[in-house]
């Protein structure tokens, strides 16, 4: 989350000069429905990742148990976890009351509380979503940037690349940086999280550039496109021929203004980057959060599957408010309403 | 060829190579081509070869490729070629049904939400605004826990997670028609609001359906194939492009990384393809509008 209120930021100079009152209110009106919606949207899933239960084939408790012979005490206390003598709808808000103090239920496979298990591997993958996100921003922008201002042979060679790197699935990626840079050349470990610190980092570049290779050929391609339209500007050609320094109009007209709609774009596609780590913690065999999810499929531990999706589902969602908030609050247009352009 | 006028031959191959703004440029054409022959050698090709794919001969695991086995053997010995041959039609039918099925209801959802605007609309913008918080993959997870690992779960969740791109993009663009005279003018000779969806609209903004559809295709072979990769979508011994990547890795270790490689190259081709195609169509019907 914090990788996005960092970029945006920057941007912070040109924010509104008109700092009056109607304004203010204006934001805080946005401000206020953003966030609206956002419980409204969290509230839904909450409802979706619950009423799953129902949605199973069986009862919920023979969905739950799935067949495992289980003691008395552990089916009465999965009855107990999940209130499945109680009407339905009580249920719920008892199991999203538990949810809000941070009881997401206990792990049928692993008898320890969802929780803890949730706080064990979210942050191999909180590091690993990060170090992507980092990579698209810089490599994105860097290769867009560059593509943009100098167009010519090798600005068309790399969007060309870029086009089809973006048809790249993370998964195929992972093989291959695998096969090339972890069994061939051993620059690299083939798998695991290694020791802390700085070695897990070394650890996850190469799953890191593997889910964020298909991103930041996306990202450049949208900056270059955003750059190359602002050079084409009324008001920038206007600087231009006015004489004023190519680097001012380059830094003050071109890009600021090519920064907005990619740096949304961006933000969007790192939120999407949370689902795509699912595939690449299980090629690189990393223990976070994806793998526990497959595993937890794979041995039917709903109560795990739940609090997971919970955890994604949440953090995609406050991202995109996130960004969609920063965006407005930037873009000193759209809660103006009386200023165009 | 007699002279081409701007608004002639749209839609006819022929005139390709004297394209206007209208037309579809040379690289969709490749795209076209490359998408075609995918489709042959995944739909006839397994009438064509006698080599069955899951016949296991453990005692030649990872054999270069011969003249029986062009393209080698995998860990259990079966035969690559045929694999990738059969592995094509289950890594293909799967993204086509997800993008048939969220085309169709997405179109229509839309098309009804912006005929009957109000609280239709509003519930609409909802309930579409709620599926797009659930990232296609992680739905098509939860639906895999639910009901069992396999691709039927997996196609059902995928196509409700794509409805909203469809959607979103029909609504905005039938709402710009539904504000242009020809409708009122329908609606004064008293047309029908389904009538005139149907047989109106709808074609106006066919292109950027189809545009949408065609990059949805590609995105949904991604998210299949993935799905397959980490064991939760195609079963084995079911050839599939996603899951022989997956059962490749094994082989990576060793430096036998034909399996893998080849079935990752048949996936970003068919993605690739589709892609440069959704996006010559979308600058096409842009053209257009």
């Amino acid at each position: 989350m914090s990788v996005h209120a960092a970029p945006p930021a920057a941007l912070g100079a040109g924010s509104p000069r008109h700092n009056n009152k109607r304004l203010a209110v204006n934001v805080l009106k946005l401000v206020a429905a953003r966030l609206a919606g956002l419980l409204g949207t969290l509230f839904v899933a909450s409802i979706v990742i619950f009423g799953a239960l129902y949605l199973a084939p069986g009862s919920p408790l023979t969905f739950l148990t799935h067949g495992r012979s289980m003691s008395p005490e552990a089916i009465a206390q999965l009855e107990q976890q999940y209130h499945l003598d109680e009407p339905v709808p009580l249920q719920y808000l008892r199991w999203l009351g538990g949810v809000l103090h941070g009881d997401f239920g206990t792990s049928i496979l692993f008898h320890e509380s969802v929780g803890s298990l949730l706080g064990s591997h979210g942050p191999i993958t909180l590091v690993l979503v990060v170090l992507s996100a980092i990579l698209v921003i810089a490599f994105g922008l860097a290769v867009g940037v560059f593509a943009g201002l100098r167009p010519g042979v090798a600005s068309s060679s790399i969007m060309a690349a870029a086009t089809a790197v973006m048809a790249v699935p993370a998964f195929v990626a992972a093989v291959v940086l695998t096969l090339v840079f972890a069994v061939v050349l051993g620059w690299f470990p083939v798998f695991g999280t290694g020791n802390g610190g700085l070695d897990t980092v070394y650890h996850l570049i190469l799953p890191a550039i593997a889910l964020s290779l298909a991103s930041v050929a996306f990202v450049g391609r949208l900056a270059q496109a955003a750059i190359r339209q602002e050079m084409k500007a009324d008001h920038v050609q206007t600087a231009i021929s006015r004489g004023l320094p190519y680097r001012f109009v380059i830094r003050r007209h071109v890009l600021r203004n090519a920064a907005m709609p990619v740096l949304t774009v961006a933000g969007l596609t790192i939120a999407g980057l949370i689902a795509g780590s699912v595939v690449v913690e299980q090629v690189f065999q990393l223990n976070g959060l994806g793998s526990l999810l497959v595993t937890s499929v794979q041995q039917k531990d709903f109560p795990v599957v739940q609090g997971i999706c919970l955890v994604y589902v949440a953090a995609f969602i406050v991202l995109n408010t996130l960004i969609d908030l920063a965006y407005s609050v930037l873009d000193p247009r759209v809660p103006a309403s009386g200023r165009k352009q | 060829m007699t002279a081409t006028t701007a608004t002639a031959g749209l839609n006819r191959p022929g005139t390709w190579l004297r394209r206007r703004t209208g037309g579809l440029a040379p690289s969709g054409w490749a795209a076209v081509a490359v998408l075609a022959i995918v489709v042959l050698i995944s739909f006839v090709g397994p009438y064509l070869i006698h080599t069955d794919p899951n016949a296991v001969d453990l005692s030649s695991a990872y054999y270069a490729p011969s003249a029986a086995h062009p393209f080698g053997q995998d860990a259990s010995g079966r035969d690559i070629l045929a694999r990738l041959i059969f592995g094509g039609r289950t890594a293909l039918i799967g993204p086509f049904l997800v993008v048939a099925a969220s085309t169709v209801v997405g179109t229509v959802l839309a098309l009804a939400a912006v005929w009957f605007g109000g609280w239709f609309d509003a519930v609409v913008v909802r309930v579409i605004d709620a599926i797009f918080a659930f990232p296609g993959l992680l739905l098509a997870i939860l639906a895999t826990a639910l009901f069992g690992a396999g691709l039927p779960a997996a196609i059902v969740a995928l196509s409700i997670s794509y409805i909203p791109y469809i959607a979103r993009v029909v609504r905005s663009a039938a709402l710009r028609e539904r504000s242009l005279p020809y409708v009122a003018a329908l609606r004064v000779q008293g047309v029908r609001g389904s009538m005139i969806s149907l047989r109106h609209i709808l074609p106006n903004v066919a292109s950027l359906i189809v545009a949408n559809a065609t990059l949805a295709f590609g995105f949904a072979l991604i998210d299949l194939a993935a799905l397959s990769f980490i064991g939760l979508g195609v079963q084995p011994p079911t050839a599939d492009w996603g899951a022989m990547v997956g059962q490749g890795m094994a082989g990576i270790l060793q430096q036998q990384p034909a399996e893998s490689i080849y079935a990752s190259v048949l996936i970003v081709i068919t993605v690739g393809a589709a892609n440069l195609l959704g996006d010559r169509l979308t600058e096409r019907s842009e053209a257009r509008a």
